[in-house]
C-alpha cells in the first residue's frame, strides 16, 4: 500500500521525500505558483503555493508529504489570500502588460487570470527601476522582478557562472548583475544559457525575437496556467 | 580616503588573515570596511577576487547589512537608536538637535565626509537610552548637554578614543536577582559536575530540568541536544545566539557583560552532551564593544583547559569557540537566518524542515540557543535538573530574566521565576498609571490595563525578555507604528507577503498618522496583518501584525481618532502631488490646489 | 409577468486615457440596440451632458493624471451607486503612469524652458489649465472602486457581459478568454 494523504477531499498518493506540490502534481492537481520549478529545489519565497495543513497554512512546495495529512488548497479562503499575494507583487514592480513582451507567456499574469485578479487593491509603489540594454543579446527590465531568484540559481547551480543575484532587503532588494559595472554587457551571460532563458516574467528578455507571436494567441491567451503547467512540467 | 592601489592588497591580507574562508564572508567585509570606511565597488571587487567567489555574491552580502555600507559614511558615523521607549525619551528631538548643530541632514554624508547622522533599530539600552552608536560604539543617557558635548567633539575631529569615557559608559542596571544573578560560580564548577556524570548522564539531568528555551519559542532544551546528538553526521556544532535583536530586549548584554563565562560554561556543556567540537557565538554587532572581553573570557578559560582539546582531562572533549559579528540585521536573531550568515551569507531564514538539528551549520547537525538559556544549563550541572524543575511553573521552568523599559522608576533587569502577575513586575520596577505592557519586544503581545493579571509564561504570556511600559500619557498608535516601521526595515524580502506587505503597513499607517485615514484603511490594515500571519515563510513576517492587531483590539480609539473620513481617502496626499506642477507653473490659484472632498462638493 | 425593469442609468468618461476603451465598448455593436432598451445615458461621450447627475452605474476609463481628473472622479463616486474602473490605466494607472519615474518639475522645465522654440514662454500657468499631479494614479487609489474591468482594452464583449451581469444583478465574472491586461 502506499501512503496516501487528503487533498481537497480527494486521496493522493505520494512517496516518501515528495513535497505536498509534487505529489499533488503527479496526481494531476495544480498548485499555483511562481518561483517552484520541477528541475529546481524548492525556493519558498513567492508563497502562492501556501495550502492549509491541519488548519495551518505551510507552502505547499517545501512541506514533506506525510501520511493522512488533510490539505486545503483550491478554497476560496486560500485563493483570496493567493490573489492578494499577486496584487502585492503587481503593485511592488511596475507591470504594464500592454507593452510587455512576455505578456500572454508571463506567469504572473496568467496566475492573475487564472485568480480572477481584476484589480489590484493597493496603493502603488511605483519603484524607480531603470532598465539594462547594455547586453548584446538580451534585455534586462528590472521593473517586473518578483525576486524568484530563478535567474539565480539557474546561473549558479546549472550556468555556473554566477551572473545573478540579489542585494538589499526588505522593500529595497533587488537583483544586480555580477560586474563592477553594473552592466550586463560586462558580465559573461549568453542567450543560451538557462539563466537567460528562465525567467517567469519579462525581466530577462531576447533582443530581436520581440513579437514573434502576436499578442492574443500566445501560451496563456489560449489556456489557463493550470492547464498549461500539467501538460509540460513548468 | 585610501590610494587607488592599497585596497586590493589590504584586501588580500585580511582575506588571508581568515585563512581565504567564504564562510568568514561577512566577518572579512566587518574588518575589510573597518579599514577603508566604506565598501565601494572596487573594494567588493577585490574580496571577491581574494576569495576567488562571484563578486555579485559578495555584493549580495554587502547590501543585505545595515552596518555594512555601499555608500560612503561619515568618519564619524551617529546612528540614534529609534525604538519607541528611546523617542520616549526624546531621541528625535536630540538627533534633530545634533544635526543642526553638525550642519548635515539625517541620512546624508556631510560635504567635507567628516559626519552622517541616522537611525537604527534598537542597540539594547533601552535601560539608558537615549542612546545611539557612534562608529558602532555606544553612547547611553543622552541629554542635550551630552549632544553638545558630541558635537564638539566631532566637530573638533577628536578621534574616538579620545572620547571622555563617561559618554560610553554602560550600566548593568540589575535590580532583582534570583537564582541565575545571584550564582557565583567558580569557572570550570559546573562542568566538573556535568563531566562527572558521563554524557548520557548529564543529558539526563538536562531533560529533568524541563529547561526551555529563552529566545522566545520556548522549545524544550533536552529535546533539541538529544535530537542533534542522535542525528547522522559527526561533527556536531553548538550556536549560541547571541543576536539580541528584539526591541526593547537587553537582558543577554548584561548577561555577556558579566556572566560570560557562565554563557561559555553553558556553551561547553551542550557540547559535552551532543559531542559537538566547534562552537560558535554570533554577536550582534550592536554589541560589537563586548567583543574585546568576551574574547580574554575565552582565552582564559582556553588556558584553564575548560576550552581545547581533552577538557578536564575527559577523553575526547574536545571543544572550541570562535565569536563571528552581526552587522545590523534584525532577522538573523532566527535561528536559519543566524546560521546563513554564520556562513558568511545574507541572512535569509531557510526552509524548515530540515532543521538545525539535523541540518545546521553547513549542513551539520547544530544546537542553536539563546545565551539565557545556555547560562541556565550551569544552574543545572551545579544542583540537578530536578531542582531546576521544581522552580517557576508546571509548564515553565525555572526563571526568566526581564528587560524592563519605558515609563517606570527603575528600569533595567529582573529575574523572577515563571509565573510572576505582570502587576506584580510594575509594582516592583516602579511604575504607575500604566495603560499598557509590551511584552516580548515588537513580536510580542500588547497587554491592557484589565489584563495586567496575567503571568509571564510559556503557557500565558511568553517572552523572550522584554517588557516596555507605557503610562497613560502614551499614544498607542505611536506604539504600533513604531514596530511597524520597524519590521519593514528588517524584513530580509526573501517572500512576496512580508516584504510588500511590512512596507504596505508602513504606508498606511503613515497615512493614518498624516490625518489622511479613512475607515477602508483600516480594514486594508486587517487584511494586510492576515496574510503577514498567515503567509510569511518565517517568525519575522509572521509576528510583524502582532503590534497592530493587538492595539487595534485593544486601543481602537487611538486609530479612529485619526481618520478624516469614515469612508475613503486617497493613498496619498493629493495637494502634495500638485506642489511640484505649481513650483514649475509659478501658479498659487485656487484651482491649482485640490482640498477635501467636502470642499469639492461645494466648490 | 412581472413589470419592466426601469432603464438603468450610466455614466462614463476618460481621465488620462486615450478613449480605446470607450471604442472598444462601441465595440459590443448590435448589442448597442439591447443596451438601449436596458440603459440610458447621463455623461458621456455619447452624450453632451458635461456633469454627471444621479446614476447607478459609472464606467472611468484612465488614470488620474491631473487636477481636472480628480474633480470629475469625485463627481462620478459622488453620483454613482456603483464605480468601475475600465482599463489599464484605470486600473493601474497604464501607459500615462510610465513618466512616474521622471521628475515631473524638470521634466515641465526640460520641455517648455530649455528646449529650442518652446524656450521663450516659461510653463504655462494659465488657470484654465488643469495643473499636473506628480505621478500618475490608478483611480482605486483616490476614491472607493466597486469593480474592475482589466484590459487595455477590455474586449466589447467583456464590457457587455459586465454591464449585463451587473444589470441582471449577478455579481460580474468574466470568463477566462475575456480576462486579459494586455
Amino acid at each position: 500500500m502506499s501512503k496516501q494523504f487528503l487533498f481537497d477531499g480527494r486521496p493522493v498518493a505520494f512517496e516518501d521525500g515528495q513535497t505536498i506540490l509534487q505529489a499533488a502534481r503527479v496526481a494531476g492537481h495544480y498548485i499555483p505558483h511562481l518561483c517552484w520549478h520541477p528541475d529546481f529545489p524548492p525556493h519558498g519565497s513567492c508563497k502562492l503555493c501556501i495550502v492549509k495543513v491541519a488548519g495551518r497554512h505551510v507552502s505547499s512546495c517545501a512541506m514533506p508529504a506525510k501520511e493522512g495529512m488533510e490539505v486545503e488548497s483550491n478554497t476560496p479562503e486560500i485563493n483570496g489570500e493567493r490573489r492578494a499575494l499577486l496584487q502585492m507583487l503587481f503593485v511592488e514592480g511596475n507591470h504594464f502588460c500592454p507593452s510587455c513582451e512576455k505578456s500572454g507567456n508571463c506567469q504572473l499574469q496568467a496566475l492573475a487570470y487564472d485568480l480572477e485578479m481584476t484589480g489590484e487593491r493597493f496603493a502603488h509603489f511605483f519603484p524607480e527601476r531603470p532598465v539594462d540594454a547594455s547586453h548584446p543579446d538580451v534585455l534586462l527590465d528590472f521593473n517586473r522582478c518578483i525576486f524568484c531568484e530563478l535567474c539565480v540559481r539557474a546561473s549558479r547551480d546549472v550556468d555556473g557562472k554566477n551572473v545573478f543575484a540579489l542585494t538589499e532587503r526588505g522593500i529595497n532588494k533587488h537583483l544586480v548583475v555580477n560586474a563592477e559595472s553594473g552592466r550586463l554587457a560586462d558580465t559573461d551571460l549568453a542567450a543560451d544559457d538557462l539563466a537567460a532563458n528562465i525567467c517567469p516574467v519579462g525581466v530577462i528578455l531576447k533582443k530581436r525575437v520581440g513579437f514573434a507571436k502576436p499578442i492574443g494567441e500566445r501560451t496563456y491567451d489560449v489556456k489557463p496556467i493550470h492547464l498549461v503547467a500539467m501538460e509540460d512540467g513548468k | 580616503m585610501i590610494p587607488e592601489d592599497v585596497p586590493a592588497a589590504l584586501v588580500r591580507r585580511i582575506v588571508g588573515r581568515h585563512g581565504g574562508d567564504a564562510t568568514r564572508l561577512l566577518q572579512i567585509l566587518i574588518d575589510v570596511q573597518d579599514e577603508t570606511g566604506w565598501l565601494a565597488p572596487g573594494v567588493i571587487t577585490a574580496v571577491a577576487s581574494a576569495l576567488s567567489i562571484p563578486r555579485s555574491r559578495v555584493e549580495g552580502v554587502a547590501g543585505f547589512y545595515q552596518f555594512l555600507h555601499k555608500q560612503p559614511v561619515g568618519r564619524f558615523h551617529l546612528l540614534f537608536a529609534d525604538n519607541i521607549t528611546e523617542r520616549m525619551q526624546g531621541s528625535v528631538e536630540l538627533m534633530a538637535s545634533l544635526c543642526s548643530k553638525l550642519w548635515v541632514e539625517p541620512g546624508r554624508l556631510s560635504e567635507d565626509g567628516l559626519v552622517s547622522v541616522g537611525t537604527t533599530s534598537c542597540i539594547g539600552m533601552g535601560d539608558q537610552g537615549p542612546s545611539l552608536l557612534v562608529n558602532g560604539q555606544p553612547l547611553t543617557r543622552l541629554s542635550h548637554q551630552r549632544i553638545n558635548q558630541v558635537a564638539e567633539l566631532i566637530r573638533r575631529e577628536v578621534p574616538l578614543p579620545g572620547w571622555p569615557a563617561e559618554l560610553f559608559r554602560v550600566d548593568d542596571n540589575i535590580h532583582r536577582r534570583d537564582a541565575l544573578l545571584s550564582l557565583d560560580m567558580a569557572p570550570g564548577a559546573a562542568l566538573r559536575a556535568a563531566v562527572a556524570l558521563g554524557r548520557d548522564g548529564w543529558m539526563e539531568q538536562m531533560r529533568a530540568s524541563n529547561l526551555r528555551g529563552r529566545g522566545g519559542a520556548g522549545f524544550t532544551t533536552a529535546v533539541k541536544w538529544m535530537a542533534c546528538r542522535d542525528a547522522p553526521g559527526a561533527e556536531k556544532v553548538v550556536v549560541c545566539n547571541a543576536d539580541e535583536g528584539e526591541p526593547g530586549t537587553f537582558k543577554d548584554r548584561v548577561l555577556l557583560t558579566r556572566m560570560a563565562d557562565m554563557l561559555f560554561e553553558g556553551m561547553t556543556l551542550a557540547a559535552w552532551a551532543v559531542g559537538a567540537r566547534r562552537g560558535f557565538l554570533y554577536l550582534r554587532g550592536e554589541y560589537r564593544y563586548l567583543l574585546a572581553p568576551l574574547l580574554e573570557a575565552i582565552d582564559l578559560r582556553r588556558a584553564e583547559n575548560l576550552l581545547g582539546r581533552g577538557i578536564l582531562g575527559a577523553p575526547g572533549f574536545d571543544f572550541d569557540i570562535e565569536i563571528h559579528l552581526g552587522a545590523g540585521a534584525y532577522v538573523c536573531g532566527e535561528e536559519t537566518a543566524l546560521l546563513e550568515s554564520l556562513e558568511g551569507k545574507r541572512g535569509t531564514p531557510r526552509i524548515r524542515p530540515p532543521f538545525p538539528v539535523s541540518h545546521g551549520y553547513l549542513g551539520r547537525p547544530t544546537v542553536v540557543n539563546n545565551v539565557e538559556t545556555l547560562a541556565k544549563t550551569c544552574l543545572i550541572a551545579l544542583h540537578g535538573g530536578e531542582a531546576f524543575a521544581a522552580t517557576g511553573t508546571a509548564q515553565s521552568a525555572g526563571t526568566k530574566l526581564l528587560s524592563i523599559s519605558g515609563d517606570c522608576a527603575q528600569p533595567g533587569i529582573y529575574e523572577y521565576p515563571f509565573g510572576v502577575p505582570i502587576e506584580r513586575v510594575l509594582e516592583d520596577c516602579g511604575a504607575s498609571d500604566i495603560q499598557a505592557v509590551q511584552v516580548g519586544g515588537a513580536s510580542g503581545i500588547t497587554l491592557a490595563s484589565y489584563e495586567f493579571h496575567r503571568r509571564i509564561a510559556f503557557e500565558d504570556v511568553p517572552t523572550a525578555g522584554a517588557f516596555m511600559v507605557f503610562d497613560s500619557s502614551r499614544d498607542l498608535f505611536d506604539v504600533a507604528r513604531n514596530f511597524v516601521d520597524f519590521f519593514a526595515h528588517e524584513s530580509c524580502g526573501f517572500c512576496t507577503p512580508c516584504r510588500v506587505g511590512t512596507a504596505l503597513l508602513k504606508k498606511a499607517m503613515k497615512k493614518l498618522a498624516e490625518g489622511r485615514g479613512a475607515k477602508t484603511d483600516l480594514a486594508d490594515i486587517e487584511w494586510i496583518d492576515r496574510l503577514l500571519k498567515n503567509a510569511s515563510h518565517c517568525g519575522l513576517g509572521s509576528a510583524a501584525p502582532n503590534p497592530v492587531v493587538d492595539t487595534l483590539l485593544k486601543f481602537r480609539p487611538a486609530y479612529e481618532r485619526r481618520l478624516q473620513s469614515l469612508d475613503f481617502e486617497p493613498a496619498f496626499d493629493l495637494d502634495a502631488a500638485l506642489a511640484a506642477a505649481r513650483r514649475a507653473s509659478g501658479r498659487d490659484d485656487p484651482a491649482a490646489h485640490i482640498g477635501a472632498e467636502e470642499a469639492d462638493q461645494k466648490g | 409577468m412581472s413589470a419592466p425593469r426601469p432603464k438603468v442609468r450610466i455614466a462614463t468618461t476618460s481621465l488620462a486615457g486615450c478613449f480605446g476603451c470607450h471604442m472598444s465598448f462601441l465595440d459590443i455593436d448590435e448589442h448597442l440596440f439591447d443596451l438601449v432598451e436596458l440603459a440610458e445615458f447621463d455623461r458621456s461621450p455619447l452624450t453632451d451632458i458635461k456633469h454627471c447627475g444621479p446614476c447607478d452605474i459609472g464606467l472611468i476609463e484612465g488614470g488620474v493624471c491631473n487636477a481636472e481628473n480628480v474633480h470629475v472622479l469625485r463627481e462620478f463616486r459622488r453620483n454613482c451607486k456603483t464605480l468601475i474602473a475600465v482599463g489599464a490605466c484605470a486600473i493601474n494607472g497604464g501607459l500615462p503612469a510610465q513618466r512616474n519615474h521622471l521628475d515631473l518639475e524638470s521634466c515641465l522645465r526640460e520641455v517648455y524652458m530649455s528646449r529650442d522654440g518652446l524656450g521663450a514662454g516659461g510653463v504655462p500657468n494659465d488657470p484654465e489649465l488643469p495643473l499636473l499631479l506628480d505621478k500618475v494614479r490608478p483611480i482605486h487609489e483616490l476614491v472607493r472602486i466597486d469593480y474592475f474591468i482589466p484590459g487595455c482594452p477590455p474586449s466589447g464583449e467583456a464590457i457587455w457581459k459586465f454591464l449585463t451581469d451587473l444589470i441582471a444583478g449577478r455579481t460580474p465574472r468574466l470568463s477566462y478568454p475575456m480576462m486579459h491586461f494586455d
